[in-house]
């Protein structure tokens, strides 16, 4: 039952509804319905906290690491090395996302434009 | 009569100004950051093999980015439907206590249900600081009509945003094309340490950067959820032991 099991038009929306939409407004929904009764601070929340910042972080390394398309055409080492320049340039600036976003960028240009 | 017609009128008038400014408070610094974020999920999703009316309708029915990149790296990782729900569920469980966090904030006694439940679909991690930030300049019964111009602003310009550049995506030379599809993880590589409440969750971040390439090669199948759990469940025991440690 993967995204391209079915040949139908319908099976990808189907897919990103059940997988994307109900997977995240269940969440949302529950948050209103729950109202007060949950503290950002509660351990529970901590565990949750952690576990969804380790899934996206797997994600950004699988793509930094194995990515498609055009990224895939660039060197690994270049990859990596303009993602550690961005993230050491970001907390260089005092946490600043758009200087760390700019030198990530910068690095995996410079390295392309020299290739 | 006419004097309550006239009241009614004020109220409406005042609702149109309020939604407005919710409108404006969405062309902001943190609003652009976001449309950034986008422009690399455009070229994310067309590179996964998505067309643009699912990339535009995943913007849309989803909107919280993190879980749609896992949605995508879901889809990429060719994961089935129960695995690639459950992974976006697990990274999206952190909507629920903002929500928590945020409804009260809007809340009067005369609120319709309906309108929280809708507002709540909003709710993603940029509209979420901005109104947090922003509410307390906002009448509390203007709230919810704010944060509804707000929300709604952020979604359908990000919608458009992805979907002009996934248009434009195929033409683009390779090295603007490679540089585009790293701004998603240069975004959160950056966006998610700064997010992090407690140590715990930049321990979580670095035991997920490198755990998701190990299952990848490992478990191609479940890779997202191996990694999140068992870097999670690690940092969240480092995290008690610390507390057991340090405190009482």
């Amino acid at each position: 039952m993967t995204f391209t099991a079915i040949d139908a038009w319908w099976w990808p929306y189907l897919f990103i509804l059940v997988a994307g939409w109900l997977a995240t407004d269940f969440w949302r929904f529950l948050g209103v319905y729950l109202g007060g009764r949950i503290s950002e601070d509660s351990q529970l929340i901590v565990l949750v906290r952690c576990i969804a910042t380790a899934l996206v972080a797997a994600v950004i390394a699988n793509l930094v690491l194995f990515p498609s398309g055009a990224l895939a055409a660039t060197p690994p080492l270049l990859r990596a090395a303009a993602g550690l320049t961005g993230f050491a340039a970001y907390l260089a600036s005092g946490k600043s996302v758009p200087v760390g976003i700019v030198a990530g960028e910068a690095v995996l240009g410079a390295g392309l434009l020299l290739a | 009569m006419q004097h309550v017609e006239l009241a009614r009128s004020g109220r409406e008038e005042r609702r149109a100004v309020w939604f407005r400014r919710g409108v404006l408070a969405a062309f902001s610094i943190p609003g652009l950051i976001l449309v950034s974020a986008f422009v690399g999920f455009a070229g994310l999703a067309r590179d996964a093999g998505l067309t643009l009316a699912q990339a535009v309708f995943m913007t849309g029915v989803v909107w919280a980015l993190p879980g749609k990149v896992v949605l995508v790296g879901a889809i990429l990782s060719g994961n089935g439907l129960p695995a690639a729900a459950l992974a976006v569920a697990l990274s999206s469980v952190r909507l629920a206590p903002m929500v928590v966090a945020l409804t009260p904030e809007m809340r009067t006694p005369r609120t319709p249900a309906w309108v929280l439940y809708a507002l709540s679909h909003f709710v993603a991690v940029t509209s979420w600081v901005l109104a947090m930030q922003q509410f307390r300049h906002v009448p509390r019964s203007m709230r919810t009509t704010y944060y509804a111009g707000l929300g709604a602003t952020l979604v359908l310009v990000n919608m458009g945003v992805v979907a002009v550049v996934f248009a434009i995506a195929g033409r683009l030379p390779p090295a603007v094309s490679a540089a585009l599809f790293f701004l998603t993880p240069m975004y959160f590589l950056t966006s998610l340490w700064g997010s992090a409440r407690e140590r715990a969750g930049q321990v979580a971040m670095v035991l997920g950067l490198v755990l998701g390439p190990v299952f990848h090669l490992l478990l191609p199948e479940f890779d997202l959820l191996a990694a999140g759990l068992v870097a999670g469940l690690a940092a969240f025991a480092i995290h008690l032991s610390a507390a057991r440690r340090g405190g009482v």
